[in-house]
């Protein structure tokens, strides 16, 4: 199956809804990014070029963060620069899942985030990964530049995401991605400890660094211990 | 340099992080043990999402509604509910807990 089926078949994947939910969700975010942006002195179109270049939501409130709090372009550049890492992480392993040819490594690398990292890795099969990672890529790319436009221009209408629960969803989203993985006693066990770990770096080391050190923790549970020995083939393409 | 300039330079930093990952040769996880980290790398990263996602607060922990959202969202996998349900039960948790004055 080549990667033009996966496209032409994707609205008839279970995992084309969970990628549009996702979506809809992560992309109200953008009306938030999108007034923070402005309220830290970029313009509007620099706000937007945040989300549809850099396209990286810990990144950019990082960037308009340091601005915000009177830090220089170099101190932003840095921290959104070392919040991103962990997409190079998530890269290697959809790389290998989805086997995407030269032309589309580019684009795919583009949509590489959290949420399209998350949805592809949650679903059972080859091809439900292929779907959920383009349905959640491309479809955060147009809801959040979207919703950072609405933001932008208009962001004091809106009120705060957080009175719609907004981040409750986005939390209530990641856990319904984990939940398939926790089959077994070996993946529970994996999941507390590394929840345990990110919980106890968060106050300790700079924001992005934390879901590394738990990447870490887990790679070696999985290199010298048995997690993962169960099915592993099922797992991954 | 010019506040366009870091946005752009910041945007391409971004995107060649990403790209950098995909060109790591795909048959590097053809190797069983390699395979088996990989998986286990999976499932710390959603982890460590999931905990982000409910308590981080820049450099930090914070406790509010979130939580009640994950617990809540638990709820509803432990019933089998579909994905969107699960989003729409956090949503609801998170938005009702503000309006009762949770933080």
């Amino acid at each position: 199956m080549n990667d033009m089926d996966s496209f032409t078949r994707l609205g008839r994947h279970p995992a084309f809804r969970t990628g549009a939910s996702v979506a809809l969700a992560t992309g109200l975010y953008g009306i938030s990014f999108g007034a923070l942006g402005v309220a830290a002195g970029l313009d509007v179109w620099q706000t937007i070029a945040l989300s549809a270049l850099m396209f990286t939501g810990g990144s950019q409130f990082a960037f308009v963060g340091v601005l915000a709090g009177g830090g220089g372009g170099t101190s932003a550049t840095g921290a959104a620069s070392l919040l991103g890492v962990r997409n190079a992480v998530y890269g290697v392993q959809l790389n290998a899942m989805m086997r995407p040819g030269p032309a589309l490594k580019p684009l795919a690398a583009h949509v590489t985030i959290d949420e399209s990292a998350a949805t592809s890795m949650a679903q059972p099969d080859p091809h439900g990964r292929r779907v959920g990672f383009w349905t959640a890529g491309v479809g955060v790319w147009l809801t959040w530049v979207a919703f950072t436009v609405l933001g932008a221009v208009a962001g004091d209408l809106m009120g705060d995401p957080k009175a719609w629960g907004l981040d409750g969803a986005a939390a209530a989203a990641m856990l319904g991605l984990l939940w398939p993985r926790l089959k077994t006693g070996d993946a529970w066990a994996l999941a507390a400890v590394t929840a345990l770990v990110t919980m106890v770096a968060l106050p300790l080391l700079p924001a992005g660094i934390p879901i590394l050190v738990a990447g870490a923790v887990a790679g070696l549970w999985g290199w010298f211990g048995s997690a993962g020995r169960k099915g592993p083939r099922e797992a991954t393409a | 340099m010019s506040l366009w300039g870091w946005v752009l330079l910041a945007s391409a930093i971004a995107f060649g992080t990403k790209l950098v990952g995909y060109l790591v040769p795909a048959t590097i996880l053809d190797d069983p043990r390699m395979l088996r980290t990989a998986n286990a790398v999976t499932i710390g990263l959603l982890s460590a999402l999931v905990v982000m996602n409910t308590a981080a607060a820049g450099q930090g922990l914070l406790l509010d509604a979130r939580l009640g959202a994950v617990v809540a969202a638990a709820v509803a996998l432990v019933l089998r509910a579909p994905f969107l349900v699960v989003v729409i039960t956090g949503a609801a948790a998170a938005a009702g807990l503000r309006l009762l004055g949770f933080p």
